[in-house]
Protein backbone atom coordinates (compact mmCIF):
# COMPACT_ATOMS: atom_id res chain seq x y z
CA UNK A 1 0.00 0.00 0.00
CA UNK A 2 1.13 3.59 -0.55
CA UNK A 3 2.73 5.05 2.52
CA UNK A 4 0.73 8.28 2.27
CA UNK A 5 -2.52 6.36 2.57
CA UNK A 6 -1.19 4.38 5.53
CA UNK A 7 -0.10 7.61 7.22
CA UNK A 8 -3.63 8.99 6.89
CA UNK A 9 -5.04 5.75 8.31
CA UNK A 10 -2.67 5.89 11.31
CA UNK A 11 -3.66 9.52 11.90
CA UNK A 12 -7.36 8.67 11.95
CA UNK A 13 -6.61 5.65 14.15
CA UNK A 14 -5.02 7.83 16.82
CA UNK A 15 -7.75 10.47 16.52
CA UNK A 16 -10.55 7.93 16.97
CA UNK A 17 -8.79 6.30 19.93
CA UNK A 18 -8.33 9.65 21.71
CA UNK A 19 -11.92 10.66 20.97
CA UNK A 20 -13.30 7.40 22.36
CA UNK A 21 -11.23 7.84 25.54
CA UNK A 22 -12.08 11.45 26.30
CA UNK A 23 -15.61 12.01 25.02
CA UNK A 24 -18.39 12.38 27.62
CA UNK A 25 -21.26 10.75 25.77
CA UNK A 26 -20.96 6.96 25.98
CA UNK A 27 -22.76 6.30 22.68
CA UNK A 28 -20.26 8.52 20.88
CA UNK A 29 -17.45 6.59 22.56
CA UNK A 30 -18.84 3.27 21.30
CA UNK A 31 -19.21 4.53 17.73
CA UNK A 32 -15.69 5.95 17.85
CA UNK A 33 -14.38 2.63 19.14
CA UNK A 34 -16.06 0.88 16.18
CA UNK A 35 -14.34 3.32 13.84
CA UNK A 36 -11.04 2.52 15.60
CA UNK A 37 -11.58 -1.22 15.06
CA UNK A 38 -12.43 -0.76 11.41
CA UNK A 39 -9.36 1.36 10.66
CA UNK A 40 -7.23 -1.13 12.59
CA UNK A 41 -8.68 -3.94 10.46
CA UNK A 42 -7.72 -2.07 7.28
CA UNK A 43 -4.18 -1.61 8.63
CA UNK A 44 -3.94 -5.33 9.46
CA UNK A 45 -5.00 -6.20 5.91
CA UNK A 46 -2.46 -3.76 4.46
CA UNK A 47 0.24 -5.45 6.55
CA UNK A 48 -0.70 -8.83 5.10
CA UNK A 49 -2.53 -10.39 8.06
CA UNK A 50 -5.83 -10.95 6.29
CA UNK A 51 -7.20 -13.40 8.85
CA UNK A 52 -6.53 -11.03 11.75
CA UNK A 53 -8.07 -8.13 9.85
CA UNK A 54 -11.13 -10.20 9.07
CA UNK A 55 -11.66 -11.11 12.71
CA UNK A 56 -11.06 -7.53 13.85
CA UNK A 57 -13.61 -6.17 11.36
CA UNK A 58 -16.31 -8.67 12.28
CA UNK A 59 -15.82 -8.81 16.06
CA UNK A 60 -14.48 -5.35 16.82
CA UNK A 61 -16.57 -3.26 14.48
CA UNK A 62 -19.71 -5.39 14.47
CA UNK A 63 -20.57 -7.56 17.42
CA UNK A 64 -18.94 -5.71 20.33
CA UNK A 65 -20.53 -2.44 19.17
CA UNK A 66 -23.97 -4.03 19.44
CA UNK A 67 -23.19 -5.49 22.88
CA UNK A 68 -21.85 -2.17 24.20
CA UNK A 69 -24.94 -0.32 22.98
CA UNK A 70 -27.20 -2.82 24.73
CA UNK A 71 -25.21 -2.32 27.94
CA UNK A 72 -25.49 1.47 27.64
CA UNK A 73 -29.26 1.22 27.35
CA UNK A 74 -29.43 -1.08 30.36
CA UNK A 75 -27.38 1.13 32.68
CA UNK A 76 -27.76 4.75 33.72
CA UNK A 77 -25.36 7.43 34.87
CA UNK A 78 -25.74 8.05 38.59
CA UNK A 79 -24.32 11.57 38.71
CA UNK A 80 -25.68 14.18 36.34
CA UNK A 81 -22.49 15.91 35.33
CA UNK B 1 -34.60 -4.27 22.42
CA UNK B 2 -37.62 -3.31 24.46
CA UNK B 3 -38.44 -0.09 22.68
CA UNK B 4 -37.75 -1.10 19.11
CA UNK B 5 -37.57 1.70 16.59
CA UNK B 6 -40.67 2.34 14.57
CA UNK B 7 -38.72 3.54 11.57
CA UNK B 8 -39.63 1.48 8.51
CA UNK B 9 -36.43 2.59 6.78
CA UNK B 10 -34.16 0.92 9.34
CA UNK B 11 -36.21 -2.27 9.29
CA UNK B 12 -36.26 -2.42 5.48
CA UNK B 13 -32.52 -1.75 5.21
CA UNK B 14 -31.58 -4.42 7.71
CA UNK B 15 -33.98 -6.88 6.09
CA UNK B 16 -32.25 -6.31 2.75
CA UNK B 17 -28.68 -6.45 4.08
CA UNK B 18 -28.99 -9.36 6.53
CA UNK B 19 -29.32 -12.25 3.99
CA UNK B 20 -26.24 -11.07 2.09
CA UNK B 21 -24.16 -10.98 5.29
CA UNK B 22 -25.41 -14.47 6.06
CA UNK B 23 -24.54 -15.75 2.57
CA UNK B 24 -21.04 -14.29 2.83
CA UNK B 25 -20.64 -15.89 6.25
CA UNK B 26 -21.51 -19.29 4.79
CA UNK B 27 -19.00 -18.67 1.97
CA UNK B 28 -16.30 -17.82 4.52
CA UNK B 29 -17.01 -21.01 6.49
CA UNK B 30 -17.10 -23.35 3.49
CA UNK B 31 -14.01 -21.89 1.82
CA UNK B 32 -12.05 -21.63 5.06
CA UNK B 33 -9.47 -24.20 4.03
CA UNK B 34 -8.30 -22.48 0.89
CA UNK B 35 -8.84 -18.79 1.56
CA UNK B 36 -8.65 -16.44 4.55
CA UNK B 37 -11.36 -16.96 7.09
CA UNK B 38 -12.75 -20.05 8.70
CA UNK B 39 -15.17 -21.23 11.31
CA UNK B 40 -14.70 -18.41 13.80
CA UNK B 41 -14.90 -15.54 11.32
CA UNK B 42 -17.84 -17.04 9.42
CA UNK B 43 -19.69 -17.80 12.63
CA UNK B 44 -19.19 -14.25 13.87
CA UNK B 45 -20.52 -13.00 10.52
CA UNK B 46 -23.64 -15.17 10.80
CA UNK B 47 -24.12 -13.86 14.34
CA UNK B 48 -23.80 -10.28 13.04
CA UNK B 49 -26.56 -10.88 10.49
CA UNK B 50 -28.85 -12.31 13.18
CA UNK B 51 -28.05 -9.46 15.61
CA UNK B 52 -28.88 -6.92 12.87
CA UNK B 53 -32.44 -8.21 12.74
CA UNK B 54 -32.56 -8.45 16.56
CA UNK B 55 -31.73 -4.79 17.10
CA UNK B 56 -33.99 -3.45 14.36
CA UNK B 57 -37.16 -5.55 14.68
CA UNK B 58 -39.35 -6.35 17.63
CA UNK B 59 -39.34 -9.65 19.48
CA UNK B 60 -42.28 -11.19 17.63
CA UNK B 61 -40.46 -10.73 14.32
CA UNK B 62 -37.00 -11.93 15.29
CA UNK B 63 -38.33 -15.01 17.02
CA UNK B 64 -39.46 -16.08 13.54
CA UNK B 65 -35.88 -15.86 12.26
CA UNK B 66 -33.98 -17.56 15.07
CA UNK B 67 -35.68 -18.64 18.26
CA UNK B 68 -34.21 -17.62 21.62
CA UNK B 69 -34.56 -21.15 22.97
CA UNK B 70 -32.35 -22.56 20.17
CA UNK B 71 -29.24 -20.64 21.31
CA UNK B 72 -27.69 -22.92 23.89
CA UNK B 73 -28.73 -26.31 22.38
CA UNK B 74 -27.29 -25.42 18.97
CA UNK B 75 -24.10 -24.12 20.61
CA UNK B 76 -23.75 -27.40 22.46
CA UNK B 77 -24.33 -29.23 19.16
CA UNK B 78 -21.47 -27.29 17.57
CA UNK B 79 -19.11 -28.22 20.40
CA UNK B 80 -20.28 -31.84 20.13
CA UNK B 81 -19.48 -31.89 16.37
CA UNK B 82 -15.94 -30.68 17.13
CA UNK B 83 -15.43 -33.16 19.98
CA UNK B 84 -17.08 -36.00 18.07
CA UNK B 85 -14.85 -35.67 15.01
CA UNK B 86 -11.80 -35.58 17.25
CA UNK B 87 -12.87 -38.56 19.32
CA UNK B 88 -13.87 -40.69 16.31
CA UNK B 89 -10.40 -40.20 14.86
CA UNK B 90 -8.91 -41.09 18.24
CA UNK B 91 -11.03 -44.24 18.65
CA UNK B 92 -10.03 -45.48 15.18
CA UNK B 93 -6.35 -45.46 16.00
CA UNK B 94 -5.04 -41.95 15.38
CA UNK B 95 -4.36 -38.91 17.46
CA UNK B 96 -7.06 -36.45 18.53
CA UNK B 97 -8.36 -34.62 15.40
CA UNK B 98 -6.24 -36.76 13.08
CA UNK B 99 -8.50 -36.59 10.03
CA UNK B 100 -6.60 -39.34 8.21
CA UNK B 101 -8.39 -41.96 10.32
CA UNK B 102 -11.97 -40.80 9.79
CA UNK B 103 -14.23 -43.65 8.57
CA UNK B 104 -14.87 -42.36 5.04
CA UNK B 105 -13.29 -45.07 2.90
CA UNK B 106 -15.15 -44.30 -0.33
CA UNK B 107 -12.97 -41.29 -1.15
CA UNK B 108 -9.21 -40.79 -1.38
CA UNK B 109 -7.28 -39.82 1.74
CA UNK B 110 -6.67 -36.23 0.66
CA UNK B 111 -10.43 -35.69 0.33
CA UNK B 112 -11.00 -37.30 3.73
CA UNK B 113 -8.66 -34.73 5.28
CA UNK B 114 -10.49 -31.87 3.49
CA UNK B 115 -13.87 -33.17 4.68
CA UNK B 116 -12.55 -33.49 8.23
CA UNK B 117 -11.44 -29.87 8.44
CA UNK B 118 -14.76 -28.84 6.87
CA UNK B 119 -16.69 -30.69 9.60
CA UNK B 120 -14.58 -29.01 12.28
CA UNK B 121 -15.24 -25.59 10.78
CA UNK B 122 -18.99 -26.20 10.59
CA UNK B 123 -18.93 -27.11 14.29
CA UNK B 124 -16.89 -24.07 15.25
CA UNK B 125 -19.08 -21.76 13.16
CA UNK B 126 -22.29 -23.10 14.71
CA UNK B 127 -20.91 -22.72 18.24
CA UNK B 128 -19.59 -19.18 17.71
CA UNK B 129 -22.81 -17.98 16.04
CA UNK B 130 -25.15 -19.30 18.69
CA UNK B 131 -23.04 -18.24 21.66
CA UNK B 132 -22.70 -14.66 20.39
CA UNK B 133 -26.48 -14.50 19.90
CA UNK B 134 -26.98 -16.07 23.35
CA UNK B 135 -24.86 -13.33 24.97
CA UNK B 136 -27.14 -10.71 23.40
CA UNK B 137 -30.30 -12.54 24.50
CA UNK B 138 -29.05 -13.01 28.05
CA UNK B 139 -28.19 -9.32 28.32
CA UNK B 140 -31.78 -8.41 27.45
CA UNK B 141 -33.39 -11.20 29.42
CA UNK B 142 -34.29 -9.59 32.75
CA UNK B 143 -35.58 -6.40 31.16
CA UNK B 144 -39.19 -7.57 31.30
CA UNK B 145 -38.96 -8.74 34.90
Amino acid sequence: MHWELELVLYLFLIISAVVSLYVKDLLTAVVSLSVFSFILAMLFVSMGAIDVGFTEAVIGAGVTGVLYIVLIYKTSRRSND
Amino acid sequence: MKQSSDSPIILLLSRVISPYIMLFGLYVIFHGHYSPGGGFQGGAMLAASILLIRISAEEKVYELQFKKSFDIPLGALGVLIFLGVGLIAMLLGGNFLDYHFLPMDWMPKADVRAMGILLIEVGVGLAVMTILVAIYDNLLEDEDA
